[in-house]
């Protein structure tokens, strides 16, 4: 079915968003660039890790830079099992940073991959505690569906190794997850230009968190901008409907021609 | 299999003549390549790759950027006590300096600690000279307890522990241990470390594994550059985060390249290590070890670590003292070396804002137990 264009809200945890770029706060040279940033993307959903906060900071504090109608989404970086992110997520709620969390669990420090096993066990642990959960996950349809079935409010599959900037290298398992998860399913990770986003919109994903691509722009400000453009214009085009694609050119002698045939 | 056959392995396989012979090509060949090898490292640490620091420079720069942003991390070491009982010649703690032998008492401890978080740092490294009757386990675990009002994160440099040893501490509140070979010449270590428990040198090569088994987050290593023929303290430096990344995915591996200082008793480097070495090892480590973080501490002068930047560093240490109690007493007591960038923490915060990094104070949660920071309303008024 295909969403009613003027009211294409993206909705996650029953909280509607009227941009699907997500955004994070880790690399960029400054916090003060954060509220431009926001600004600039458009965006509503803004990570941040939790092991970067500190709220007696008498230096600066990521935090007050965010505005308060952002939704935030604390992640679990650092964590490296399941026991890990659920103390870290507790730890986040604990100190006002609400429910929701972005779910990362990475035991692999060369490749920064997640581990689908411990989060799908983190994740079935903190949604009975009423958290929004949105696990970061390898592009593994059957990790996407135990996670829809544990009550991931969205899975976070990755393009690419994180900080790569290298696409959609997973792109047939992310077509995959698109077309059978429910949910929504916002592409993390890898994405290094706004034609590979508007290329993961496309593809009907409902969202892209991107971080590294704007952070290490010339220009993350413009860059922020040119992602928002682009997410929008690929939404656009899944909505309006792409055109088929044909991978031959249409035969000029039919094989199938002769049944059309008078006898 | 532990880290000593891989070494042992390089060791005697003529390294010298290798890297000495590395072409050219060798070096264009690993600059276009995505994953390296030890050998290919190797390569980047050769006279051959020299013409070729640039487009090193370049490609770790984007490396760096792309994998920690444009951040750096900063800490701060804290000396608890400068008893010794190793004899290491290339050092101010050695026991046959005659210097002020100083410990601190955990309430100088908590004194320390706060003229520190003043300065707003988070990240503390505690470091003890060799002298486990004096600076105990026991000793330095109630110290941590101390220190954990005060910091997030807390880093050991201290005598190599065994695996129980580094888990009773892990439970007192360390995440992360820095410990350096010094130098992975096995026979230079024996003449450098002539008494003392450090003499061991396997005992000493296998301590960051045994952190590693024990659960700690972090394992930082290194050798002090300038002992011996730089290249080779680099390659196996290099070679044991390499050995240690793949065994303990799990551990934030690091490496640190500190390079011989001035100290009390004077002795000479064996080797002189330019800048433009520094540079070639740290561009080189980044190629092969993208996510491998890279310390440089205070031993460098300011100038020298402000071009340093963005080159590859993760982490540096900021309004350093080398003294024990140097920060809460105005006594003259004696440094482990002498430091060469003095600049304050808000200096040093200062140059990193106008260079555009981030200085970034706080990287981790400590989870074990109530820290008092995390207990207050998001967004103070």
């Amino acid at each position: 079915m295909k969403p009613d264009r003027s009211t294409d809200a993206l909705t996650i945890g029953g909280h509607a968003f009227d941009s699907r770029l997500m955004i994070g706060t880790g690399k960029y040279p400054s916090d003060d660039m954060i509220p431009k940033i926001i600004a600039a993307s458009g965006s509503r959903i803004i990570t941040v890790a939790l092991r970067r906060v500190d709220f007696t900071a008498t230096t600066d504090n990521v935090m007050r830079h965010i505005p308060d109608d952002m939704q935030l989404l604390p992640n679990t970086s650092g964590a490296r099992n399941a026991e890990e992110a659920v103390r870290i997520a507790r730890l986040a709620r604990a100190t006002g940073c609400g429910n929701w969390v972005k779910i990362e669990v990475i035991p692999d420090n060369r490749h920064l991959l997640p581990d689908g096993h411990e989060t799908v066990r983190a994740t079935d642990i903190l949604v009975s505690e009423g958290f929004v959960v949105l696990p970061y996950i390898n592009a593994d349809p059957i990790v996407a569906r135990q996670l829809e079935a544990a009550g991931a409010a969205a899975v976070m599959p990755l393009a690419a190794p994180i900080g790569t900037n290298r696409g959609l290298t997973t792109r047939e398992m992310l077509q995959i997850i698109i077309d059978e998860i429910k949910v929504p399913v916002v592409i993390d990770a890898g994405i290094g230009r706004p034609s590979q986003a508007c290329e993961a919109m496309e593809m009907g994903a409902d969202a892209c968190l991107v971080n590294t691509a704007i952070a290490s722009a010339a220009d993350p400000v413009a860059m922020a901008g040119a992602f928002a453009a682009a997410i929008k214009a690929g939404r656009d085009a899944w909505t309006a409907g792409l055109g088929a694609m044909r991978t031959t050119a249409a035969a000029s002698s039919p094989l199938t021609g002769f049944l059309d045939e008078q006898a | 299999m532990g880290f000593y056959d891989q070494y042992a392995a390089y060791r005697d396989g003529e390294f010298s003549r290798r890297v000495q012979s590395a072409t050219d090509g060798d070096v264009q060949r690993v600059l276009g390549k995505r994953t390296l090898s030890p050998d290919d490292y190797l390569s980047l640490l050769s006279p051959a790759a020299g013409p070729h620091l640039e487009r090193m420079a370049q490609k770790a720069h984007t490396l760096t950027v792309a994998q920690f942003g444009r951040t750096m991390v900063l800490y701060t070491p804290l000396y608890l006590s400068n008893f010794c009982t190793n004899h290491c010649l290339y050092c101010g703690f050695s026991q046959t300096n005659r210097i002020v032998r100083r410990q601190l008492t955990v309430d100088e401890v908590a004194a320390e600690a706060r003229a520190i978080a003043a300065t707003g740092l988070k990240h503390v490294l505690i470091l003890t000279g060799d002298a486990p009757a004096i600076a105990s386990v026991d000793y330095i675990a109630s110290c941590c307890k101390v220190l954990g009002r005060y910091f997030p994160a807390i880093g050991i440099e201290i005598y190599a522990l065994s695996q129980a040893d580094y888990g009773r501490l892990i439970e007192a509140g360390v995440d992360s241990l820095t410990i350096y070979q010094e130098t992975y010449n096995q026979a230079l270590y024996r003449r450098l470390h002539p008494k003392g428990p450090k003499r061991d040198f396997h005992f000493r090569l296998d301590a960051p594994e045994r952190a590693c088994q024990a659960g700690m987050r972090a394992v930082n290593v290194g050798a002090l550059l300038g002992l011996d023929d730089w290249q080779q303290d680099a390659f196996f430096t290099g070679l044991h985060a390499c050995y240690l990344q793949d065994r303990y995915p799990q551990t934030e591996i690091s490496v640190s390249l500190p390079r011989m200082r001035p100290h009390v008793g004077g002795y000479q480097p064996g080797c002189i290590v330019e800048d433009r070495h520094i540079v070639q090892t740290m561009t080189a480590l980044r190629l092969f070890m993208p996510r491998v973080g890279i310390t440089i501490s205070t031993r460098e002068s300011a100038g020298f670590r402000d071009r340093l930047l963005p080159l590859g560093v993760t982490r540096m240490s900021a309004g350093s003292c080398t003294a024990v109690g140097g920060r809460t007493d105005n006594s003259d007591s004696t440094g482990q070396f002498d430091i060469s960038d003095e600049r304050s923490v808000a200096e040093m915060v200062a140059m990193l804002r106008r260079a555009g990094w981030q200085p970034v104070f706080k990287d981790w949660q400590r989870l074990g137990g109530k820290s008092p920071s995390m207990y207050t309303k998001r967004k103070p008024t």
